[in-house]
């Protein structure tokens, strides 16, 4: 300790400390952006339909009515499925935060009981497309060649040929899904929740879902030509040739010119 | 040439400064720490050759990871073989560079020097010779008086461009046929098919909100003669097909019970459309941010396209799936000349 307190007038003493704070900032930002989702098979029971009930009118019944037939600004929930549940509550994108211009993905606010309890509960009152089995949603049984033929036509206009994501309208945005959970993949485009539409059964059967799935999980590898920017095209691009290329090359200039001490 | 120590460069600018201002000339001569200094002047010559060798070492890295690092067959390994030869480049190349910048700053000599620039005009001998010669040539040619000859020369110069200009512009497009961007793969009765899965499609099948990305029956590789006419008909034939709560819509015409489809080629320069926002009915292009209103004949209400995406008129037939009742009523796609009917 001594021998610390002695350096802290150290000229690198705060540079020092730099690391070390933003060491600790990462470290606790990693903790805490963990969060763990699995896919579930659900199954259901009075009991469950029951429980999902009550914590519907203790949580989502202030918007979605007490009955989920909706308010003014909230849908109607009947008929939505527990795959819509499923997904808007275990990416934690209801209950909404703030009235924004879409509800973003946060971290759950229920765990995988209570989602399970709520989705039973909403999937009571209408038929709708269900929660898929881990079966359907292993990317291990897909093709991925053939999910990368559907990502293209069905998928990459919005959320980018890379999967990165991509701005729309007013603030709104299609969402990166690279890190998504595969449940949560199959949901979406079984419900189409927010601004993105509906791919049902019909469009892409449950196979070509967990292709796209395959797809999506086959890029967790990486880009071979190592860093990719974001993936988000020409725009991350651009900016790193400008301010790290061009920066570089002004540093060089700037050194050969300059006299020598 | 002569060195900042001469007179004579600060005299040659004074006169041509404005008055009241003094040219400082060149601040006077510093010597660096290697001039004086004979330790830091070893020192800069190891440095120096260190940086010389660390681009020995970059070479011979090179080599290494060009047999130690095959590319092979995943990602990853593509990625180790990629970073390892592209340090080992870097290092080689800096290296080199790094230390022949360092050699000649620090080590070489470093008196400012002055090279005076020679005037640009000619001596006024030279230039009264260059114009006798020129009169005696033209002189010679006999070009004002013998017409023809200097008709001849202006023609074949006049000709000279076109056997480059002439391919050029005949090879632009090579096709002046611009009928066929005025017509599609669709008739009525073609049915309407899932790309790129080729499915007919059943109209009970589409719920609300649904899209479905659509091409024409036909459009396939086994019943086309060749990629290249496959191609040429995508282009043109793809649909956006959407269903929306038939409450929304403004116009039914050419639609069935809320089921709409448009052309996915952009009016504005051809990008296909198909950001399709389920909650707004807004369709997006990708490329300049034209936005067309699905719930309202696709017109639009955002951006650089001055064209409502042309409209596929489609119902239904004995079956269920969904047929196209005509082709497009107008060309899809951007304008071109001859569009005007």
């Amino acid at each position: 300790m001594k021998a610390i307190a002695a350096r802290r007038h150290h000229r690198q003493a705060p540079v020092v400390l730099l690391v070390l704070a933003l060491l600790v900032m990462g470290g606790v930002y990693a903790a805490f952006a963990t969060t763990s989702a699995d896919a579930t098979v659900v199954t259901q029971s009075d009991d469950d339909v029951e429980a999902g009930r009550k914590l519907f009118a203790a949580n989502c019944a202030s918007c979605h009515g007490l009955n989920a037939e909706g308010r003014q600004n909230a849908p109607s929930l009947v008929g939505v499925g527990a795959a819509s549940v499923y997904f808007q509550v275990s990416t934690g994108r209801m209950p909404m935060q703030a009235d924004a211009p879409q509800a973003e993905a946060k971290p759950p606010q229920f765990g995988e009981e209570a989602t399970r309890q709520l989705a039973a509960y909403v999937a009571s009152l209408g038929a709708g497309p269900a929660i898929p089995t881990e079966d359907q949603v292993d990317p291990a049984k897909g093709d991925p060649a053939s999910g990368m033929a559907l990502f293209r036509t069905n998928c990459s206009m919005c959320h980018a040929a890379s999967g990165a994501g991509g701005a729309l309208t007013q603030g709104k945005y299609a969402p990166s899904v690279l890190n998504t959970d595969p449940a949560a993949i199959y949901t979406a485009m079984a419900t189409g929740p927010q601004s993105m539409p509906v791919f049902n059964d019909m469009t892409l059967t449950p196979e070509e879902k967990r292709d796209i799935i395959a797809f999506i999980d086959a890029q967790k590898e990486g880009a071979p030509g190592g860093l990719d920017l974001g993936q988000i095209g020409p725009v991350g691009e651009g900016m790193w040739a400008f301010i790290v290329g061009m920066g570089l090359l002004i540093a060089c200039a700037v050194w050969i010119g300059a006299k020598s001490s | 040439m002569s060195t900042n120590d001469t007179p004579r460069h600060d005299e040659l600018v004074v006169t041509h400064a404005p008055e009241g201002v003094v040219d400082p000339g060149l601040p006077p001569h510093q010597p660096r720490l290697g001039d004086t200094d004979p330790k830091a002047s070893k020192r800069s010559e190891r440095i120096v050759a260190a940086l010389f060798g660390l681009s020995v070492l970059g070479s011979i890295g090179v080599i290494v990871a060009y047999f130690a690092f095959p590319p092979g067959e995943s990602v990853s390994s593509i990625q180790q073989s990629n970073m390892f030869l592209g340090l080992g480049l870097a290092f080689c190349f800096a290296g080199i560079g790094f230390g022949a910048v360092h050699w000649a700053k620090s080590i070489m000599n470093d008196h400012e020097k002055v090279e005076e620039r020679h005037p640009q005009r000619s001596s006024d001998e030279d230039r009264a010779a260059a114009v006798e010669v020129l009169k005696e040539g033209a002189a010679d040619s006999g070009i004002a008086r013998r017409s023809a000859l200097k008709g001849g020369l202006i023609t074949a110069l006049a000709l000279l461009p076109l056997p480059v200009a002439l391919p050029l512009i005949g090879n632009v497009g090579a096709d002046w046929d611009v009928s066929k961007f005025r017509h599609t793969m669709w008739r009525r009765g073609t049915r309407l098919m899932t790309d790129p899965t080729y499915r007919p499609i059943r109209a009970a099948d589409v719920t609300i909100g649904s899209v479905v990305h659509v091409i024409p029956e036909g459009l396939h590789h086994d019943e086309l003669e060749s990629d290249q006419s496959f191609m040429d008909e995508k282009a043109k034939a793809v649909v956006l097909l959407v269903r929306l709560d038939e409450r929304d819509l403004k116009h039914t015409e050419g639609s069935y019970h809320g089921i709409v489809a448009f052309s996915k080629i952009c009016t504005h320069v051809g990008c296909p459309v198909a950001l399709y926002e389920q909650q707004t009915h807004h369709l997006l292009c990708p490329c300049h941010q034209s936005t067309f209103d699905v719930a309202d004949g696709a017109k639009v209400v955002f951006g650089p396209a001055k064209r409502a995406l042309p409209q596929l008129p489609i119902t239904v037939d004995d079956e269920g799936y969904l047929i196209a009742t005509d082709d497009f009523s107008e060309p899809i796609g951007p304008s071109f000349w001859e569009r005007v009917k």
